[in-house]
Parts: C-alpha cells; sequence; structure tokens
C-alpha cells in the first residue's frame, strides 16, 4: 500500500465487514523517537484463537463469502519492514484490537497520506457504524467522533457527499495543523 | 478553513437533499473497499465521486461501499444502479472514469460503455 491510511482503511473495513457498532482508532506520532503507533478497536464478532493465529497469514481468510482479507497480513508486514511490529487480540463476541507501531524515518515507511478519506469511507457508514478517530502529534490532539458530528446535523446519517466531502477536508486540515510547526518524516 | 460553522450551514442543504431521497430514489453507486479495491485504487475512486456529486449538488445519489467481489483483476470495480434501469459494473474505474460516471451514466443515463464490464438483467 501507498500510504498507511490504505492500510487503516483496509483494517477499519475488516471490523465494518465484522458486523461492529463502534470503531475506534487512534494514532500517535512522537517526533522525538520517530514512532508511530496505532491501536484499533471493534466490538464486531471477533475471532477464536485458531482464526485469529492465522489473521495475520496472507494465504488465509476467514470469509466463505468474502469477508476479511489480507490487510492483517499487509499491514503486518509493513511495520516490521520499517522496525516495528503489529499484535492482535480477539475472542469471539468480545471484538477485535489491532495494537502496532513502526518507524516513521524508516526509508521503507509510506507516507500517512489521505486520512481524510478514510474517515470519510467511515462516515459514509454511520448509519450502522460509529467512528472514534484519535490523532496525535507529540502533545497536539485532534479527535472526530461520527456521533457527535450526527448530533450537529441532526441526523441519522452522514451520507450527503457535501457533508462526506466536509469531513475529508476538515480531517486533512486538523491532521496539517498538528504537523505545522514540526519537520517529520510521515508525511500526511 | 473547514469549520464548525460551515457544517452547521451544511445542515439544512444536507437534510433537504436526503429528503428527496427519500422521496423519489435516486442512484445507487457501490464501490467494491476491499484488499484488492483499495490498492487498486477504490478510495480514489470515491473520493473522486463524492467530490463530483457535491460540486454538481447531486446529494440525492447514495454512496455505498462493499467488500472484495471475487473481480480483483478489474479493481476499482464500480456499480451503478439508477431507477428503473439494469445496474451496470465498472471495472478499472480510475478517478477520471468515475467522474465521467458521474457525468454521463448518473446525470445523462448514458452508460459509460468501455469501462462497462456486466449489467443485471434486472434493477435493484
Amino acid at each position: 500500500m501507498r500510504e498507511l491510511a490504505l492500510h487503516f482503511l483496509d483494517l477499519l473495513r475488516n471490523s465494518v465487514e465484522a458486523g461492529a457498532r463502534i470503531v475506534e482508532l487512534d494514532v500517535a506520532e512522537e517526533t522525538a523517537s520517530g514512532l508511530l503507533r496505532f491501536e484499533l478497536r471493534d466490538d464486531g464478532r471477533g475471532m477464536d484463537e485458531t482464526t485469529l493465529a492465522r489473521a495475520t497469514d496472507p494465504f488465509f481468510t476467514s470469509r466463505t463469502t468474502r469477508r476479511v482479507g489480507m490487510g492483517l497480513a499487509l499491514m503486518r508486514a509493513c511495520c516490521e519492514r520499517c522496525g516495528g511490529e503489529l499484535s492482535v487480540a480477539s475472542q469471539p463476541g468480545q471484538g477485535t484490537v489491532v495494537t502496532g507501531h513502526l518507524l516513521v524515518s524508516h526509508l521503507d515507511c509510506p507516507p500517512l497520506g489521505d486520512m481524510g478519506a478514510v474517515a470519510q469511507s467511515m462516515a459514509c457508514e454511520a448509519d450502522a457504524v460509529e467512528f472514534v478517530y484519535r490523532h496525535r502529534v507529540d502533545r497536539k490532539v485532534f479527535s472526530l467522533d461520527t456521533r457527535r458530528i450526527k448530533a450537529k446535523l441532526g441526523m441519522h446519517t452522514l451520507g450527503a457527499a457535501e457533508v462526506l466531502s466536509w469531513i475529508r477536508e476538515h480531517v486533512n486540515e486538523e491532521l496539517r495543523r498538528l504537523h505545522r510547526g514540526r519537520r517529520t518524516a510521515s508525511g500526511g | 478553513m473547514k469549520t464548525r460553522e460551515e457544517l452547521q450551514a451544511l445542515r439544512e442543504r444536507a437534510r433537504a437533499a436526503l429528503a428527496v431521497r427519500d422521496q423519489e430514489g435516486g442512484a445507487r453507486v457501490v464501490i467494491a473497499m476491499g484488499t484488492c479495491g483499495i490498492g487498486a485504487g477504490a478510495r480514489e475512486a470515491m473520493t473522486a465521486l463524492l467530490d463530483e456529486l457535491a460540486q454538481r449538488g447531486l446529494s440525492h445519489v447514495t454512496v455505498a461501499q462493499t467488500g472484495c467481489k471475487g473481480l480483483c483483476d478489474q479493481e476499482p470495480v464500480v456499480e451503478v444502479c439508477t431507477p428503473g434501469a439494469p445496474a451496470v459494473t465498472y471495472g478499472h474505474v480510475t478517478p477520471h472514469v468515475m467522474r465521467r460516471i458521474v457525468a454521463e451514466h448518473i446525470v445523462n443515463g448514458q452508460v459509460v460503455s468501455e469501462y462497462a464490464i456486466g449489467t443485471a438483467s434486472e434493477a435493484n
């Protein structure tokens, strides 16, 4: 994947396909260490031990009719290539937690990329799945919660194109604000 | 600056658009957002679609996402259903093709045949 954002989108799609009602994504960048840490939590149907053990195997999918694919395997490979790691904790009925980190200064590390488009894609599902996204750069934090936006709009869905376009630009502007004033290898 | 005030201003327009969608029913566009789709540029197709819909004020068009449909070599794959017409599946949908689909298929009812890879026998 050309951007970390595309990896995140891929994992978030797994959560949606796993029937999650709430998906939370936390991303934290530390300038001093050059580390980017992330944690994705969902309340989807989860995986049993056997499935979990094979979840990051690129040649495994739990789907019978195309449900979960190579996303975890690709992201794990990306983390390991960039001096980091990825782990998955899950139980049937208990949801799934994906935790990982990587070095953004690593030559092989893709840029952060268009996180606004990721939020846009998740917001498009907001009539069924709530999305909470927090992004920290050192001490500065940005957060987005689809429940908050829906309340602000007085709507049960965020599916209107104008709203989704606003969300993408809003997220990308806020992330630029977080990155302003510091030199970073993470792009975005 | 994308302020929260701007979001507030969108409120009435978005509500009106959704009311039209509920009443009249509009086109529905489904983007395959599996790993293969994402890797091939499905997200870029989606942002182009939403951008085009927002610019043209076509908020009554429903945008949905699905997983891999088994047409990985044709990704990005997008399905377009317009009222009263068979659903059309498109392959290799770059942002440019996506914008053409909006202008030619959704607005003018003309299938962009060079990118169409299949047509459902009945509308849904």
